[in-house]
């Protein structure tokens, strides 16, 4: 394909800067780009070796580069609030799959606090090929601009966003047409977007684009959660662009590359061998979740209410196989045989601006089909793909979209909502065409969609104070801990995976901790202290993928036949080995398992910190609501009766014979509560932290984070 | 009788097979491991192992979301 349009619209910089580009050095170039959009500042910041040792990169970096930009009162639309993108040291190696990750961190306009959000596509390494460890963004311009940062010719501007469209799918076209100078150049380039959802809600996420050389075509992964799309339009930002030289294995310099590939042949192997037979990641990605969820009866439906519904083999794995275009490598970033990034090409497109045009649909994943599937109790696979795409290109978030929705059809259904409050709209579960209009007004920023742009959680009290809503009942049913929408599991008989929500930092997202069938299912963790100690373990595990830029999946989603004689199976040992060789093997630092652990208590700690610097991340913030931990209605209730009767009889010693399901109900309800509790001081105590969430000086000083700044935060609450 | 991982239980039935087992839990996930008193059971005899009356049975479901 030959280029179709060169540089024709003019360019008006407003702010520049040239710098010589570092090569990266054992997955580092040591300095850092920040960028003012408001007062035109753009200079390099070096990486100091406490970055390195103490805060490795990725999420790391962001966070350590936020806390320094920000104050204790900064909130979101603040112009020090930050955004800041960072892949991590390992990221951008192509020997081993799904290393190609970025993490982007800010304030959250939903929460308040820090949000780091994961996401594949190529900008994180084209930006460390370009001679950056971070992009650190600041500031708020007057008009639109664009940022570039084009590591060939070694320079970074801030141009007026001179007729730059603002929606993904528009703009990632526009951009690439407008600058690639080559074909060659397509590929090597890669654009950040939001859309015009993100400028009229709290939850806009950001678009991270990779040119798909068999469709000739940019696509797109996100950074859903955490509204950070809203924080980029705030800042007056459209998209951002780096552009890059070819990728080579050797593009991140590292310490020992035989070493390195010797562990990504390995698992190519595996892959090749084992995918088919397993979770057929290449064919349908993580779709294939969707029929086990329902199986076992974790898949949200109708609000989280229920865990299965008939309906659910009409959005399960095979119907996407169909739908998804197979025979092309799907994968995110180069060398990434697992290729689970796949996509419906030539989707015609039914409502809204763009209806009649065919487009590709990246995606979609599994939470994008039981956020705005199941749990809004809609099972037709093209109205979640309508809505899966126009998410997207308006720069929504697909899981607090289908969370938030699902609550506003229960409320609907309860009373709380009716036509006239919702402007006319009949939002019970299974309206597909109700939901995708809400959609269209949250872009548009009008009607019902204004208010349902801020997210569950404010939502909640303007339906108490407006609609005359009982708090306690929106208090239990809003799928929401510290302003964040849950993402798509149901945990009414897995406390584990309740703390693993509550207790996540950033809200709750299950990339912290996922422990349903370990806890629930396999019931290998029977006690408080085994819970414990899985929600130390797996959190920081998990938490190490975001500070390294690799991707969670070939961790766990293929794994060896032998894996089954080892003693902790769930861990997949000789995948933790393999992560411990890469970063040996990239940075030349030599590392244990135990080292990666500690590497992200580290910055796992230091982020709780920030959270109560910024007024939130103790244990008051922990609490989760009533949905996640059990029934909240009678007709909940009795929907498992069984169950819970069962439970009442052998965990609390109750007879239901005789009682009615309100009482039964309330019995069950204070048990479970008290055992959050229960869960919460073995938690706590297992992480070092004080019964009220806090890490101690000790805490701190064990792991080189007790900067003065950091204690005083902490002393307190002491 | 069967206990599954230490909760549920199964009535036992002469003949009952690993395969008959992970159908009556419906236990569908693919990716699991199977330990019948102590005992791997590979994938390949999951229809011809028989499970004896009172066994111990682990499932562990190799899953850990997305
Ligand atoms: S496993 Fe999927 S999401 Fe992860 S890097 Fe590979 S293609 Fe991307």
């Amino acid at each position: 394909m030959s280029i179709s349009k060169k540089a024709e619209t003019p360019r008006r910089v407003l702010a520049e800067f040239s710098y010589e580009r570092a090569a990266a050095e054992r997955g580092y170039t040591g300095q850092t780009l920040y960028v003012n959009v408001g007062d035109g500042t753009i200079e390099s910041r070096p990486v100091t070796e406490t970055m390195k040792e103490q805060f490795i990169g990725g999420r790391g970096f962001g966070l350590y580069r936020l806390w320094g930009g920000v104050e204790d009162d900064t909130r979101w639309d603040d112009p020090e609030n930050e955004i800041v993108i960072s892949s991590g040291p390992c990221g951008g190696i192509t020997q081993y799959p799904g290393s190609g990750k970025s993490i982007v961190v800010s304030i959250s306009p939903l929460t308040d606090i820090p949000v780091d959000s994961n996401v594949g596509g190529h900008f994180g390494p084209l930006l460390k090929f370009a001679g950056w460890d971070a992009l650190e963004i600041q500031g708020k311009a007057e008009r639109d601009v664009i940022v570039v940062i084009d590591g060939r010719s070694g320079r970074v501007t801030v141009e007026e966003a001179v007729e730059v469209p603002v929606d993904t799918h528009l703009v990632g076209h526009w951009l690439i047409d407008q600058m690639a100078e080559s074909d060659e150049d397509r590929y090597y380039m890669s654009v950040v977007a939001a859309g015009t959802g993100s400028e009229n809600s709290r939850f806009g996420c950001l678009n991270f684009s990779f040119y798909d050389r068999h469709r000739e075509a940019p696509r797109f992964k996100q950074a859903g959660r955490g509204g950070i799309g809203t924080v980029f339009r705030d800042k007056g930002i459209r998209a951002v662009v780096v552009k890059s030289g070819p990728v080579s294995g050797d593009s991140n310099q590292p310490a020992d590359r035989a070493r390195i590939s010797k562990v990504g042949s390995q698992l190519h192997r595996e892959i090749f061998e084992y995918d088919d037979e397993q979770n057929q990641m290449r064919k349908g990605g993580t779709t294939y979740l969707v029929s086990i969820m329902n199986d076992y009866d974790l898949l949200p439906v109708h609000n989280f209410r229920y865990g299965s519904h008939p309906e659910a083999k009409k959005i399960a794995g095979d119907v996407w196989q169909d739908l998804f275009t197979q025979g092309i490598p799907d994968g995110c970033w180069y060398g990434c045989t697992m290729a689970c990034s796949h996509a419906v090409d030539q989707y015609e497109v039914r409502t809204g601006p763009y209806q009649g045009e065919r487009v590709i649909v990246d995606g979609p994943e599994y939470e994008t089909i039981a956020g705005v599937g199941s749990c809004c109790g809609i099972f037709e696979p093209w109205a979640i793909l309508e809505i899966n795409f126009y998410c997207d290109t308006y720069g929504l978030d697909t899981i607090s979209f289908g969370t938030a929705m699902g609550f506003v059809m229960e409320c609907y259904e309860a009373g709380v909502l009716d036509q006239e409050k919702t402007g006319g709209l009949e939002l019970s579960f299974g309206n597909a065409e109700a939901a995708i209009e809400v959609l269209h007004q949250v872009a548009r920023g009008e009607g019902f969609g204004s208010i349902f742009g801020q997210g569950a959680h404010r939502m909640k009290d303007f339906f108490v104070e407006e609609f005359g809503a009982d708090r306690d009942f929106v208090e239990d049913i809003a799928m929401e801990n510290k302003g964040l929408e849950y993402s798509e599991y149901v945990t009414k008989e897995s406390l584990a995976q309740q703390g693993g929500y509550g207790m996540t930092n950033k809200g709750p997202q299950h990339d912290e901790a996922w422990l349903i069938f370990m806890d629930q299912i396999s019931n290998l963790l029977p006690t408080f202290e085994d819970k414990a100690e899985a929600l130390h373990y797996f959190p920081m595990f998990r938490t190490w993928f975001g500070l390294c830029g690799f991707c969670k999946l070939p961790w766990n989603d293929v794994v060896p036949p032998e894996n089954a004689e080892t003693d902790e199976p769930q861990k997949i040992p000789s995948h933790v080995q393999n992560y411990v060789e890469l970063f040996s093997g990239v940075t030349g630092r030599e590392v244990t398992e135990d080292d990666l652990i500690e590497q992200s208590e580290t910055v796992y700690n230091f982020q709780r910190v920030f959270n109560i610097r910024l007024g939130k991340g103790l244990r008051e913030h922990d609490a989760v609501p009533y949905r996640s931990m059990g029934p909240v209605t009678v007709e909940e209730y009795e929907s498992r009766a069984e169950r819970y009767d069962k439970q009442l009889r052998e965990d609390l010693s109750v007879d239901p014979q005789g009682m009615g399901t309100q009482e039964k109900l309330a019995a069950l309800r204070a048990h479970r509560e008290q055992q959050y509790e229960k869960l919460l001081d073995a938690v706590y105590e297992r992480r070092g932290w004080t019964p009220r969430g806090v890490p101690t000086p000790k805490k701190l000083e064990s792991l080189g984070i007790d900067f003065p700044e950091v204690i005083a935060i902490v002393e307190r609450f002491l | 009788m069967i206990r599954v991982n230490k909760r549920t239980e199964v009535a036992w039935e002469e003949g009952i097979t690993v395969t008959d087992l992970l159908e009556k839990l419906n236990y569908t996930y693919p990716h699991i491991i199977v330990k019948v008193n102590g005992e791997l059971v590979r994938r390949h005899a999951y229809d011809t192992f028989t499970i004896p009356d009172g066994a111990d049975v682990r499932v562990i479901h190799l899953i850990a979301g997305g």
